[in-house]
């Protein structure tokens, strides 16, 4: 009976904004900003800031379309189970319209306010993670984090082509860097919470192929995150600045995934290489972003080459 | 339904509409900002 006393409360607002799952929103900002500073060319600050909120908005609403579509699933997983939905204090539907709702808003101020090359990537990144990742492919296989990453990396792409309004190698590379970021990230995460993934079915690379190959992979990930993460320096679309910092970051991240490559654990460990280098990934991620602006700003403002 | 029950969503309603009346204003500040930065260019 308190259930459906609680359904028929409309739902508190919090829960609305809890939808949009604002920790993971905090980075797209970060990394889409990223993007729109260190793009070449002017961009007024005031269409700059839409930008930044549409992605922010996309985002949002990607989020909780996603949490519409995963209610049972969520509901299984001892981490989501207190999400609005599956905690019974929001209707499904009402999440779904603010979702979309969210989504179409989003598409449109940023063709209308900033310009339709970044509107359409925006709607496709929307379309990639909703439809794509969450309904067709993060079911089905274990490559689903690969795929979902792909998703995650076209905030700084966005913010990029918001400024210069056309696709180059430069922001192509900036996705590439989070693309391959992605993996070792989360399944440095999966491989000591993998036990709430498993009861739900939802195929995790731990569990299906197990610990001995996503080991592996990760390391796999971090060596191939070396080059592309420099690559920006090479082609000669960013300075010595950010060169020096994403190698420099590069190579630690990959020293901190070879002990996790190499190593095999029970139950019960403590799992320490592994929360060492989750942590340290998103440092990464922050620090090699901001690494990104430094050098540009520098470059703008003559400092260096 | 009783009265605390009643109390509750009138309560919700409010902020819920507080909030939503927040983000119009802010959309339409928003809107005019952009407008007048277009007719700059």
């Amino acid at each position: 009976m308190t259930a459906v006393t609680a359904l028929t409360l409309p739902a508190d607002w919090r829960d609305f904004f809890a939808l949009t799952k604002p920790r993971v929103m905090s980075l797209v900002i970060f990394t889409g900003l990223c993007g729109l500073l260190a793009a070449p060319g002017h961009i007024h600050p005031v269409i700059g800031f839409t930008a930044i909120l549409c992605i922010a908005l996309a985002a949002g609403g990607a989020g909780t379309l996603n949490q519409w579509l995963e209610a049972d699933i969520d509901a299984g997983m001892k981490r989501t189970a207190k999400r609005p939905i599956p905690a019974g204090r929001m209707r499904p539907n009402d999440a779904r319209d603010f979702g979309i709702a969210l989504s179409v808003a989003s598409v449109l101020i940023m063709g209308l306010g900033v310009g339709w090359t970044a509107a359409v990537i925006l709607a496709i990144s929307i379309l990639y993670y909703a439809v794509v990742y969450t309904i067709w492919l993060k079911p089905r296989t274990p490559q689903n984090i690969v795929i979902g990453g792909a998703a995650g990396a076209f905030p700084p792409l966005i913010g990029w082509v918001a400024v210069t309004g056309d696709i180059t190698l430069m922001p192509v590379l900036l996705f590439a860097i989070i693309f391959m970021w992605t993996p070792p990230h989360f399944w440095a995460l999966a491989l000591f919470i993998k036990s709430d993934y498993a009861k739900v079915g939802i195929p995790m690379m731990p569990v299906v192929r197990g610990q001995a190959s996503t080991r592996k992979q990760i390391l796999v990930y971090s060596v191939l995150l070396v080059p592309v993460a420099a690559a920006p320096w090479f082609i000669g679309g960013a300075g010595a600045i950010y060169g020096i910092t994403a190698l420099a970051l590069s190579l630690i991240f990959l020293a901190l995934s070879v002990p996790v490559a190499f190593r095999h654990s029970e139950e019960g460990d403590a799992m320490k290489p592994e929360k060492r280098l989750f942590a340290f990934s998103i440092i990464y991620l922050f620090a090699l972003f901001a690494g990104l602006v430094l050098d540009r700003v520098a470059a703008y403002q003559g400092f260096i080459a | 339904m009783t009265p605390e029950e009643q109390t509750e969503i009138r309560k919700r309603q409010k902020s819920r509409n507080l909030a939503l009346g927040g983000l119009l204003v802010f959309l339409a500040v928003l809107f005019y900002a952009i407008t007048f930065v277009k007719m700059g260019d």
